[in-house]
């Protein structure tokens, strides 16, 4: 009983920090080496803030963050709403016709190697003949952001007690407005999480995004790796830690999101 | 209550003129199966304004499934349920008369008390004015001033109970069905919410349709109580019939204790007749009914009908022959503070069971495992049930 649960032995201690180390040591050198004054990546000149500079003055990379900004927005937006009305099917539509199928394919996309969504997406709009561009990422990211949203909204849904719903429509409410105004608020911070997880996914993604952009429409990952082709610029770092810094704090709403649902209203203070 | 605030359901004038005889609830023929499972089966029942109705039956046998048929949850496979002598079948829940107070509360978590039970009449589109004054009123009547403005996790299982009861009378129901309404509570709890639920009943006017599994509320709360097992009503009683002359072997095993001595009609006189039990004894039974010699039939005797004595009452005023005697072994003593349980063995091999109110605190005459005991009871104690 004296023994303490939660006192870590030396092993523990040791397999946890290169566990870590192996995960974010590569993160650490970049974000450190963004601040670096040299023009050569790998020498070390003195603390510095001119490639943040840099960036701000490069016209091209800041339509490409511009542009990836735009795309995630619109295709988390979309995926947000498409995803929840999915899992709303999947979790309340019980046992319709074609449920497993209709399942299976909306999963599909997490599974599927991002080359060939992107590959057949790319034939689907050269067939359709669609000019390449803002709208053709946008619902390449759509598609596959969908179903994380999905994910999402469903385990918090199936969570939610049925008879939630039949109370609202036992007190007058007709179904669509039980949902709206019962079920709608409480699973609205999973809906939140879900679009901040298809935001950061949309704003990450570099092979989907290469095979459905058209010219002049690049974005963000797609500049950064085309530069890089062409040797890596300090500028590079610089853009990378930004990133990093902008998805960690949309990671972090997102989680905090998530456990207010799970929690809600527990933390609420009685007036 | 005022009745100054308009009233949500419309009264009966509104409902087309109807006879005094229709009752106020008619369900005819009802079946509802789930797949292969027969839910419901063909039940018929009647409840009339201002019952205090229970329907009682172990789970699975249907009882939920018929609330929730009356609240519009299920429809119904076959029959047809009248309110006020309409059918309801086409009647969507959302617009039924009738309110339910659900088993696990189903209290709104994101809204306070007040706004859960002031939600039916937003959606009823009173003014605001009567919804403040309906709202005060209810949560007066649940007891629960002070708490308007706390959410549902920060209330007390009771407290939740009574904001879903406030809840869901708000309305003004025709009818509040409540599904298993005191599961959740404990034991002290669930006594005292029991009588106010009573109280409140008797108070309001309003027919209560309640659903337990607790043969014990059941009997508290309800005037009447149907009986359910495997989709069928097997008994539509007051509490005391049910328990004094139940109709068959099933509910007189289902609600309390009983024995049972399996046999045959050996004789009838009058409106008593002999049942020779299987296990050799003669019982002499009262039986109104006309029971031909040689039928199987069932004695059933309630346990705290059973008395016990060291010799048996030869020497009673009563005549010795109209008494009922079996001879036996204590096997078995249960006190339970108000009563003792005995375990009786008989000589014919069959065991009954005697409980006794300990009337006296320092009882002298109680009874030991091992003991030699007469098991005693009346022709008029036993109940005959067709086998």
């Amino acid at each position: 009983m004296a023994r303490k649960v939660n006192s870590l032995s030396p092993f523990n201690v040791t397999s946890l920090a290169l566990g870590l180390a192996f995960l974010y040591l590569p993160i650490i050198i970049l974000v450190i080496y963004s601040f670096n004054d040299s023009r050569l990546v790998t020498v070390w000149g003195g603390w510095s803030l001119r490639w943040y500079r840099e960036f701000f003055n490069d016209r091209a990379m800041l339509d490409a963050a511009w542009m990836s900004l735009r795309v995630a927005a619109v295709s988390a937006t979309i995926a947000t709403l498409l995803g929840t009305m999915a899992a709303v099917a999947l979790v309340r539509g019980e046992r319709f016709r074609g449920r497993p199928l209709f399942s299976g394919m909306l999963y599909a996309p997490l599974v599927m190697p991002e080359v060939i969504s992107g590959l057949s997406l790319l034939l689907l709009f050269v067939a359709l003949n669609a000019e390449r561009g803002f709208w053709t990422v946008s619902i390449a990211h759509t598609t596959l952001t969908m179903c994380f949203v999905t994910v999402v909204v469903q385990s918090r849904l199936a969570s939610l007690d049925r008879s939630l719903e039949e109370a609202a429509m036992d007190l007058g409410c007709d179904p669509v407005r039980a949902f709206l105004s019962v079920t709608l608020p409480l699973i609205v911070p999973a809906i939140a999480a879900g679009w901040m997880l298809a935001f950061t996914l949309s704003l990450d993604d570099v092979v989907i995004a290469s095979f459905t952009t058209g010219p002049g429409s690049a974005t963000l990952p797609i500049r950064i790796y085309s530069e890089v082709r062409l040797g890596v610029k300090p500028e590079i770092n610089a853009i990378s830690t930004m990133v990093i810094a902008f998805i960690a704090v949309v990671i972090v709403i997102a989680s905090l999101a998530s456990k207010l649902s799970s929690s809600q209203g527990e933390s609420a203070a009685p007036l | 209550m005022t009745e100054e605030s308009p009233e949500i359901y419309a009264p009966q004038a509104n409902l087309p003129a109807m006879p005094a005889d229709v009752p106020l609830l008619r369900i005819e023929g009802v079946s509802k199966s789930f797949g292969n499972f027969r839910a419901v089966d063909r039940l018929s029942l009647d409840i009339a304004a201002g019952e205090f109705f229970a329907l009682l039956g172990p789970s699975g046998c249907g009882k939920t499934t018929l609330l929730r048929m009356l609240a519009g949850f299920e429809t119904a496979d076959g029959g047809r349920i009248l309110l006020g002598g309409r059918d309801i079948a086409p009647v969507l829940p959302h617009e039924r008369p009738v309110n339910m107070m659900f088993q696990n509360y189903a209290l709104f978590p994101h809204l306070d008390v007040r706004d859960n039970i002031a939600f039916g009449l937003k959606r009823a589109g009173l003014p605001r004015a009567d919804i403040d004054s309906r709202v005060a009123e209810m949560v007066a009547l649940v007891k629960l001033e002070g708490m308007e403005k706390r959410k549902p996790d920060q209330l007390s299982g009771g407290q939740k109970q009574r904001v879903a009861l406030a809840r869901s009378l708000a309305r003004r129901p025709k009818i509040l069905l409540l599904d298993e309404p005191l599961a959740a509570l404990d034991r002290k709890l669930r006594e005292s919410t029991q009588l106010e639920l009573m109280e409140l009943q008797r108070r309001l006017g309003m027919t209560f349709i309640v659903v337990t599994h607790d043969q014990e509320e059941a009997m508290t709360m309800a005037n009447r109580i149907g009986v359910m097992n495997g989709g069928r009503l097997e008994q539509v009683a007051s509490p005391r019939d049910l328990y004094e002359a139940p109709q068959s072997r099933w509910v007189a095993e289902f609600v309390g204790d009983v024995n049972l001595f399996d046999g045959e009609v050996a004789s009838r006189e009058h409106s008593r007749i002999t049942v020779s039990t299987s296990g050799g004894a003669a019982l002499a039974v009262a039986e109104p009914r006309n029971v031909s010699v040689g039928t199987a039939v069932s004695v059933a005797i309630r346990p705290e009908k059973v008395k016990l004595s060291r010799r048996g009452p030869g020497s009673d005023a009563v005549s010795s022959q109209l008494i009922n005697r079996l001879e036996g072994e204590v096997t078995d003593v249960s006190y339970l503070g108000g009563l003792t349980v005995y375990k009786v063995k008989l000589d014919s091999g069959a065991v009954v069971r005697s409980s006794i109110a300990n009337t006296v605190r320092l009882d002298r005459d109680t009874y030991s495992v091992g003991q030699r005991v007469v098991a005693w009871f009346t022709p008029d104690d036993c109940v005959v049930l067709q086998r």
